[in-house]
């Protein structure tokens, strides 16, 4: 189970909702994928249409859990903004804290992440925190109250993979909160590297989104998910330099 | 009645007295939508409660798909 706060989840697997070609498609590979937590962004309406279609109507909200974002924020205070408006919502209290200080690589803020999370979690907000893969802060967003820690594999929606394993592992050891591998991810084997790391889960998006076939791409990372959560319980072989034969090397039947 | 709604100056009915009321007129109380009042965040449960006044400032936000 992934315990985050005051829930418990049976998929380490948390799906984005961007980007998708089409509502029917989403819904599909939401299905598809076993998350149970959904994250989704805010934005303003546009007040001139009435009829605006939106995923969220179409989902069963009892089924899910929701962690809107805070993107879109450049400062802690308008992360806070941000979250304090998902929650009047009435329909979440979790939050994905992100406050992104590089336009060019969309890396978090440390600084003003740090803030923003201080302050959610005085206002009684369950805190994720997406940060780069620092292990230093990760354990001052641990030591603050922070619910999990979220770094990211390598930058937002570049599809990069796990750049710096060793990094994560500083933070996965280091951190005694679950730890969620949060952006970067491209293809399942990166989700398997991470939870084979040890992580916690993986939330994705563009991975699955912006897969040629996004409802078997959403399948293939719930499998990728569980399997490296299964080979990081089971343990792997060391590593060896030379070749152990499998087969039994007596009794071997020659002319 | 005037009021800046998502950075719009807007007119509409005097008649409305609320945000509940607000949303209908904008025919937008079908969906799920946050509504923030001269910089107060107002809980779901409070729109049909809380007043709107000519020259308000108005935020009605919603969740999009998002990563």
């Amino acid at each position: 189970m992934l315990n985050i706060g005051p829930y418990s989840f049976s998929s380490r697997l948390l799906l984005g909702t961007g980007k998708y070609p089409d509502f029917e498609t989403q819904k599909k590979a939401v299905d598809a994928s076993g998350s149970e937590i959904l994250t989704f962004a805010v934005r303003r309406m546009n007040i001139f249409e009435a009829s605006q279609p939106n995923f969220l109507e179409m989902l069963d909200l009892k089924k899910y859990t929701l962690l809107p974002n805070t993107a879109g924020a450049k400062t802690a205070e308008e992360a806070v903004r941000i979250a304090k408006l998902a929650k009047a919502s009435g329909l979440c209290d979790m939050v994905k804290v992100e406050v992104i200080g590089c336009d060019k690589t969309l890396l978090p803020d440390p600084v003003e992440t740090l803030k923003a999370t201080e302050e959610l979690l005085k206002e009684g907000f369950i805190v994720l925190p997406y940060t780069s893969d620092d292990v230093v802060l990760a354990r001052r967003l641990e030591e603050l109250g922070a619910h999990a820690i979220m770094p990211a594999a390598s930058p937002i929606g570049s599809g990069q993979g796990i750049i710096n394993p060793l990094y994560l592992k500083f933070i996965i050891e280091q951190t005694i909160v679950p730890v969620i591998v949060d952006a970067g991810i491209g293809s399942p084997s990166d989700a398997i590297e991470a939870m084979e790391l040890g992580a916690d889960g993986v939330l994705l998006n563009t991975a699955v989104a912006g897969a040629k076939d996004p409802v078997k791409m959403a399948l293939a990372m719930k499998m990728a998910v569980e399997a490296g959560q299964l080979g990081f319980e089971a343990g792997r072989i060391p590593r060896k330099e030379t070749a152990t034969a499998s087969s039994p090397l007596e009794g071997l039947s020659v002319k | 009645m005037k009021l800046m709604i998502n950075g719009e100056e807007v007119q509409v009915p005097d008649s409305l007295r609320s945000i509940t009321e607000l949303l209908e007129h904008l025919k937008l109380d079908d969906q799920i939508v946050i509504a923030e009042v001269n910089q107060d965040i107002i809980s779901n449960e409070k729109q049909s409660v809380t007043q709107i006044k000519e020259n308000d400032r108005i935020e009605l936000v919603r969740f999009v798909g998002g990563g």
